[in-house]
């Protein structure tokens, strides 16, 4: 080999030593900044890292598209709903009237709101797109109170970084951070297409995260938290969808 | 059998610059093989690499990432073997066509009695570290091809050589299997400087892009990226069918340096140039 590679070659190993140093560097810092997901520590840590870190800084404010009326789905597909078990059928049975979300963790007043009491609240709609991570997605109309409304309701702590929610369906529960929860198309979905929101979508309360992928759109939410960190719930990646073996942040 | 002078040089691409040389990675003529063996023979005299570190590296790195997203590509794609056109499309919507396989996922129509076993979480994980991984090398290939002078020295074709009358008579000297020309074995010949040029600034940013288009965060910030396009599942759809043009491509590639020998274009873009136990070969 010439002397040039050679020199070359070497520099290349100086190059790459302190990019590994600047990496270690970089990766303390978006810790920091907020720019490390939950489930970084996972054998895919550093692409998912990437990913999320280089959507905060460059999708943090920016809207999901919205359609126009006439682009909402004729025929859209609910995905299939495991039993919802007896509770869910007694709540239905009284048409929902005790249906309750609770919202506690880092926040001044922590509360619990009935469907009526969400109902009452300044409501949003928006016409956006759901997609599953199969690939396939449907457009609707969602219509609800934007989380950020009842998360400055209930005194959001400024040290609060992530939203937790809970489904009725023990094994679903799904986590946010602040950009998103507080982002103005985050929604706490009461109806769908000009009527209550279905069952099989989510009925009657779903969390509608339109920049991200369907599985975080948790639906029948019953409870919120808010937290600085995401270590103490369940096995600390975050969420279910992680220990699922799925990413925890789905804007992709 | 025509054997140029080998490594001297393609007869009108050569360049000065040391380790720049000739770009003989993979001649889509099949060189009969004793060609190759006499040009590998002569090549240790020659100190200058066939291919520069930075291309070396990037196209095995390249290489590791596609083969990643590939497997994972397929498997993600076998929760939802359907395809549509436009914004939306599910099972509830007419596809633009399904892929006669079997599903990993129990609520899409394939006709099969079974289920596959459902792999998405980790391929998902992986499909998305090796995009980042051949983004990062394509950027780093691309930015050194052109500051470099790579794409213009060793891909961009000679004018002479595009004109119909050249261009075809290429194409039918491969229908042939014609041997190569003289400085062919030292240069990429015509056909394969338009393969890669598409490759490298058609398909694969193509690609990038249409994956990119299915990203609801990054659609948000740049709707213009999927409207463009005709919508999400268009993007979808055409994110497929470029991949399936890269394993084309792959399939190719492979098969033309099998068929003029394996380590005689293997080995140099591994070390630079053909090591010495290739002549036992």
């Amino acid at each position: 080999m010439s002397g040039i590679s050679r020199r070359k070659l070497i520099r290349m190993g100086v190059v790459g030593a302190a990019g590994v140093a600047g990496l270690a560097a970089a990766a303390k810092i978006a810790e920091g900044y907020g720019l490390v997901p939950p489930d970084a520590g996972m054998l895919y840590g550093p692409g998912e890292t990437l990913t999320y870190a280089a959507q905060r800084l460059l999708t943090r404010h920016a809207m999901a598209r919205e359609f126009s009326p006439n682009e909402i789905s004729e025929d859209p597909f609910a995905n299939e709903v495991d039993p919802l078990g007896p509770e869910f059928d007694r709540l239905r049975a009284g048409a929902f009237s005790e249906w309750r979300v609770a919202v506690d963790g880092m926040v001044a007043r922590p509360a619990s709101f009935s469907l009526s009491d969400l109902g009452s609240f300044p409501h949003s709609s928006q016409i956006t797109f759901i997609a599953c991570e199969e690939g396939w997605s449907y457009i609707a109309e969602w219509r609800g109170v934007p989380l950020a409304h009842v998360l400055n309701l209930v005194g959001a702590l400024p040290q609060a970084r992530y939203v937790i929610y809970r489904s009725i369906q023990p094994d679903w529960w799904e986590s946010i951070d602040m950009a998103d929860a507080m982002h103005p198309q985050t929604l706490l979905t009461l109806g769908m297409n000009g009527a209550e929101l279905p069952i099989p979508f989510g009925g009657p309360l779903r969390l509608r995260v339109p920049r991200q992928l369907g599985y975080k759109n948790v639906k029948y939410v019953t409870s919120l938290t808010l937290t600085d960190s995401l270590k103490q719930f369940g096995k600390g990646l975050g969420s279910a969808a992680p220990e699922g073996g799925y990413a925890w942040y789905a804007g992709i | 059998m025509s054997v140029g002078p080998p490594l001297a040089g393609g007869r009108r691409h050569c360049a000065s610059v040391a380790w720049s040389g000739s770009g003989d990675d993979c001649v889509l003529f099949p060189v009969q093989h004793a060609s190759s063996i006499a040009a590998i023979s002569q090549s240790r005299e020659v100190v200058r690499p066939r291919h520069a570190a930075v291309v070396r590296v990037t196209h095995w790195l390249i290489t590791v990432a596609f083969l990643a997203l590939l497997v994972t590509g397929a498997e993600i794609l076998t929760s939802h073997p359907r395809f549509y056109w436009g914004e939306i499309g599910n099972i509830n919507t007419r596809p633009l066509f399904t892929l006669p396989i079997p599903a990993s996922r129990d609520t899409v129509p394939t006709g099969y009695s079974y289920v596959l076993p459902d792999q998405n979480g980790w391929s998902r994980y992986l499909h998305f570290e090796a995009a980042w991984l051949a983004v990062l090398t394509g950027l780093l290939y691309a930015g050194f091809g052109i500051a470099n002078g790579h794409f213009r020295r060793n891909l961009l074709p000679a004018p002479s050589d595009l004109s119909g009358r050249s261009l075809a008579s290429d194409i039918a000297r491969h229908l042939r299997f014609a041997p190569p020309r003289a400085g062919d074995a030292g240069s990429y010949n015509v056909l394969q400087r338009l393969t890669y040029l598409l490759v490298i600034f058609v398909l694969f940013p193509l690609v990038t892009w249409t994956g990119l288009a299915m990203s609801p965060a990054m659609e948000g910030m740049f709707p213009g990226m999927v409207t463009a396009l005709g919508g999400r599942q268009s993007a979808r759809t055409i994110h497929f069918f470029v991949s399936i043009l890269l394993v084309l491509f792959l399939v190719v590639h492979v098969i033309m340096i099998c068929v003029v020998g394996f380590w005689s274009r293997v080995g140099p873009m591994i070390f630079g140039r053909v090591p010495k136990p290739v002549e036992r070969l």
